[in-house]
């Protein structure tokens, strides 16, 4: 007896189904997770609900916390449509917010240049992250997954070293970095709201990039080298080429991320200044089954579990980290729907039969 | 004091190895998966399972040995969940790996909340004490240093030159190496390569939890959420440093043991003005430079990360 898999077209009304599919089940979990903390999983769920979607607050709350993770999953799928493992996006994202404080503190810069400099800034140094690795695998065969992984450690022991070192506040001793000048704080488009330039930024690197990937022949040629790389030599496309600028797009969008969190809401580099949004990009990647437009709803059901768990925890004994196991379990759930639906599983009973 | 005088005493000597332990445990781990052609990328969220698993068996039986069985076994069982997904339904092993690790850490946390609810002291655990071995512990210097130790420190020394008997000595070694090099040759010389990289990822499970208990039950006495540190990660990066080689590998995690007691040397002097996480990522640094440096030989089995399809020849 034997587990078989074998390969079947899907048809593509089956692939915009199968992420609800994959959050479905991984809802189910939840509501066995809330079940085991002893509560009620539709009160649970009401709660969750009205703190992520209810009212004018928790709604611009949910899109403000959705913002980095639109712009980490973004620079994901760039990466994964090329067939660039690239895990680095947690340090690209810390080198863009490194980059934006630094320029944003400048005295010596005029002030209304200060925001496009510290946009420009963050994508420039997480463009850069993403180029030592690209390189390297390009030119010397180095898999990149461990090395963006290996940067990604890197970057973060720098920034700890730069926040109780040169950065550390001299009165206080508290380990963040000076705060950013008032005038490179991110303009707010919503009085009242948390609504500010980086989710701006965020929702229309969206529409440019799905515009790029489906309409510019640059784009089609991205999908060609993720898919066959071989059949896109053959095609006479620069197959290097195409990987090294996915590469440098993705580190740059990882790194406006960063610039929005340092200029959109906390106006400085604290050590948790990103917590987990470069990891979380790929799940929001995944989710959106590698598609420009799924990336939104995707990063809204991220945020608004954040959001969602956060007042859950005030309100039941249900622990916050809920929301947590909720991200790598709807990675896997919609990894294994992609597949399941994919192939055909089925237990077959083999002989030991002779190898062709 | 110059930062060599911080540094030459048994007593930071025994420390460098007590800190080598889960990394070499780890390794161990992680060389298994990949010597059969899986990138375990899980390993974190199952050091991670593992220690939770431990701490609370052993906090609920009051044996420490139940706990370290019970973290095995919890690590087993997450490498066979892994197994599945990636051996059998041929998932990508990067974002699954990552997925692993992500759900496993978030459930521990859960549970952990949970289980021992918000307080400001963390319940704790008498963990276990050193062994001294007769007549070994009694060589200078080496003595104190190696044999001293806690019992899952004698284990992980023996799990070297027993890896490396059954890698390169034993049928197992054998197909666990070819499959990990070329599946497609093994399965033709009657091995299944499935079975082999689902019993390699479950070991290396089990090896995986074993390093996670070692961290609560050996070396900490209870359970934080910070335990575990990246110390999985580390050990991916140590399986490079070592060339896929058990006893170069351990030399790799025995070095960045070493490391790792002088960076907490370095923070706890306060006499040398150097930021100590800068010595934090030196093994990442190490890392990146011998992949550059190994980069023109393959040193890593050749079948890695490849999925093995019965269907495709």
């Amino acid at each position: 007896m034997r587990l078989v898999a074998s390969t079947r077209k899907i048809s593509r009304l089956q692939n915009a189904f199968l992420p609800l599919v994959a959050v479905a089940a991984s809802l189910v979990i939840c509501a066995l997770l809330i079940a085991l903390a002893g509560a009620n999983p539709i009160t649970a769920f009401g709660i969750m609900l009205s703190a992520a979607f209810g009212g004018k607050f928790a709604l611009t709350e949910t899109l403000a916390r959705a913002a980095p993770l639109v712009l980490s999953g973004l620079a994901a799928l760039v990466a994964l449509r090329t067939r660039f493992w690239n895990i680095g996006g947690e340090g690209q994202i810390l080198v863009g917010a490194m980059a934006a404080a630094w320029i944003g503190a400048r005295t010596s810069l005029p002030a209304p240049l200060l925001v496009p400099c510290m946009l420009v800034a963050a994508a420039l140094a997480g463009a850069a992250l993403a180029a030592l690795p690209a390189t390297l695998k390009l030119k010397l065969g180095v898999d990149e997954v461990v090395s963006t992984l290996m940067l990604n450690f890197i970057v973060m022991y720098v920034m700890m070293a730069l926040l109780s070192g040169v950065w550390k506040d001299p009165v206080t001793g508290w380990t963040d970095s000076p705060d950013i000048l008032p005038a490179a704080e991110f303009p707010v488009f919503w009085r009242g709201t948390r609504l500010h330039l980086g989710v701006l930024i965020a929702f229309a690197a969206v529409v440019a990039i799905g515009v790029m990937l489906q309409r510019t022949t640059f784009g089609l040629s991205m999908k060609i080298v993720g898919e066959n790389p071989k059949a896109a030599q053959h095609a006479g496309l620069n197959v290097s080429r195409i990987t090294l600028f996915a590469a440098l797009l993705s580190g740059a969008l990882a790194g406006i991320a960063g610039a929005g969190e340092v200029g959109g809401t906390q106006f400085q580099v604290i050590a948790s200044i990103s917590s987990g949004y470069g990891y979380a990009g790929i799940v929001v990647a995944m989710l959106a089954r590698l598609s420009a437009a799924g990336i939104i709803p995707a990063a809204l059901f991220l945020a608004a579990l954040t959001t969602g768990a956060d007042e859950m925890s005030r309100q039941t004994n249900v622990p916050f980290f809920i929301a947590d196991a909720m991200q790598g379990i709807s990675l896997i759930a919609v990894l294994v729907a992609m597949t399941l639906s994919r192939y055909e599983i089925k237990f077959r009973t083999v002989e030991r039969t002779p190898h062709s | 004091m110059s930062i060599f005088g911080l540094a030459l005493d048994i007593g930071f000597f025994a420390a460098a190895v007590r800190l080598a332990i889960p990394l070499l445990l780890g390794t161990l781990s992680e060389l298994t998966a990949e010597r059969s052609g899986t990138l375990n990328l899980g390993i974190e969220g199952m050091m991670l399972a593992g220690a939770l698993a431990g701490f609370s068996t052993a906090a609920a039986t009051g044996s420490l040995w139940l706990g370290v069985l019970a973290a095995v076994c919890t690590g087993m069982a997450i490498g066979a969940i892994m197994a599945i997904l990636v051996v059998f339904l041929r998932l990508d092993q990067t974002v699954t790996g990552l997925g692993v690790s992500l759900a496993a850490t978030g459930l521990v946390f859960y549970s952990y909340r949970l289980g021992f609810g918000e307080t400001s002291t963390p319940p704790s655990i008498t963990p276990f004490g050193t062994i001294p071995i007769p007549f070994l512990s009694d060589i200078p210097f080496i003595g104190p240093v190696l044999f001293n130790q806690y019992a899952l420190t004698y284990i992980a020394y023996l799990l070297v030159p027993v890896m490396t008997f059954v890698l390169y000595y034993t049928p197992i070694g054998l197909a666990l190496r070819s499959v990990g090099e070329n599946p497609q040759a093994a399965a033709a010389a009657g091995i299944d390569p499935l079975k082999v990289r689902f019993f390699s990822l479950v070991v290396a499970g089990g090896m995986a939890g074993l390093a996670g208990s070692y961290l609560n039950l050996a070396a900490f006495g209870s359970f934080t959420f910070g335990i575990v540190a990246g110390r999985g990660w580390i050990c991916l990066a140590l399986v490079v440093l070592g060339r896929w080689n058990p006893i170069a590998c351990a030399a790799a995690a025995f070095l960045f043991g070493a490391v790792d007691a002088f960076q907490l040397r370095l923070q706890t002097s306060g006499s040398i003005d150097l930021p100590y996480q800068l010595f934090l990522a030196l093994p990442y640094v190490a890392t990146l430079l011998a992949m550059i440096f190994n980069s023109r030989r393959t040193a890593g089995p050749a079948a890695l990360m490849q999925p093995y399809d019965a269907e495709q020849r």
